[in-house]
């Protein structure tokens, strides 16, 4: 026998759930025009794209990939501690998944930063000379990494809501669905970065 | 009415989950030092489909989900792929 409030309860996480997913799907189509608009760029000046993404380094790329792989993974599994009551262990997961967020952020300053030493920022005057091709590349580069780095700092925020709200024990065995709808939310960065790793750090 | 059992999915699946990511990063990683020309950004998206299948199948819990949700899911990302393919071709071949 079900009672009205683990009724009520189930069909609240439903509900939420289905929420979340269909924002994840607005987010996909906001990444999707740009992967259009790059897919576009890089047929037309293909020998550009080919020389502006040299200047990208595939290994940072690669050590973020796994970064967000791993985070991806101790956030699933956060989920899952919390649904076996074990809080520690959840706080724990959590946790390794901010560090984790943190080192993608560091590697993506550095990455930056060492762009910015040659000049290479949008607007630059070093980047306006550059060949049309080139440009293009270079403004959807900034333009994708720097919309997705957003979305992993908002992603840290909501994580960080989670871990508090794990240990103040809001956010418990029965009720957790903040923590599975920030775990969708991370999901899906990771998702994003699937695309955007090959399409602009190996495919040179 | 229906008041389906949470899954909870073991630490051991989620782990062999991610080792097949990294499989599959490592095979997209080697695969352009191959060059096979502009084969090698389908090589690449081909791969990077699979990994998100995976993270969605498993790591967001598709799996588990009922199926009006497994078809939302499938219909939207399906819909995603079509809109890109179908605008790209028409640029292509225009």
């Amino acid at each position: 026998m079900v009672t009205p409030e683990a009724y009520n309860e189930h069909y609240e996480n439903e509900t939420g759930k289905l929420g979340m997913w269909i924002f994840l799907f607005t987010e996909l189509f906001l990444f999707g025009g740009l992967f259009l608009v790059y897919a576009v760029f890089r047929t037309k000046y293909s020998a550009d794209f080919h020389i502006a993404a040299r200047e990208l380094n595939a290994f940072i790329g690669t050590m973020n990939t796994v970064f967000l792989l791993v985070s991806s993974m101790t956030v699933a599994m956060s989920i899952t501690a919390i649904q076996k009551n074990q809080k520690k262990l959840a706080m724990f997961l959590v946790l390794v998944t901010l560090l984790l967020a943190a080192l993608f952020m560091m590697n993506k300053y550095f990455e930056w930063a060492h762009k910015f030493e040659f000049k290479l920022y949008p607007g630059s005057q070093v980047l306006k000379n550059l060949p049309q091709g080139e440009l293009l590349f270079f403004g959807l580069y900034f333009m994708m990494t720097g919309l997705h780095a957003l979305h992993v700092l908002i992603g840290m925020i909501l994580l960080s809501i989670n871990f508090i709200k794990i240990k103040t024990g809001k956010v418990n065995q029965v009720h957790y669905l903040l923590l599975e709808n920030s775990g969708l939310y991370w999901h899906l960065v990771d998702l994003i970065w699937i695309f955007l790793f090959p399409l602009l750090y190996l495919i040179t | 009415m229906k008041n389906e059992e949470t899954h909870i999915t073991s630490y051991s699946s989620h782990a062999i989950v991610l080792i097949i990511l990294l499989i599959l990063t490592t095979i997209s990683v080697s695969v352009t030092g191959w060059h096979f020309g502009p084969f090698s950004v389908l090589v690449a998206l081909i791969i990077a489909s699979i990994k998100v299948r995976t993270v969605i199948t498993h790591f967001m819990h598709m799996k588990f989900e009922n199926l009006f949700m497994k078809l939302m899911i499938t219909g939207v990302f399906t819909l995603f792929a079509l809109v890109i393919i179908i605008t790209f071709i028409d640029y292509y071949f225009r």
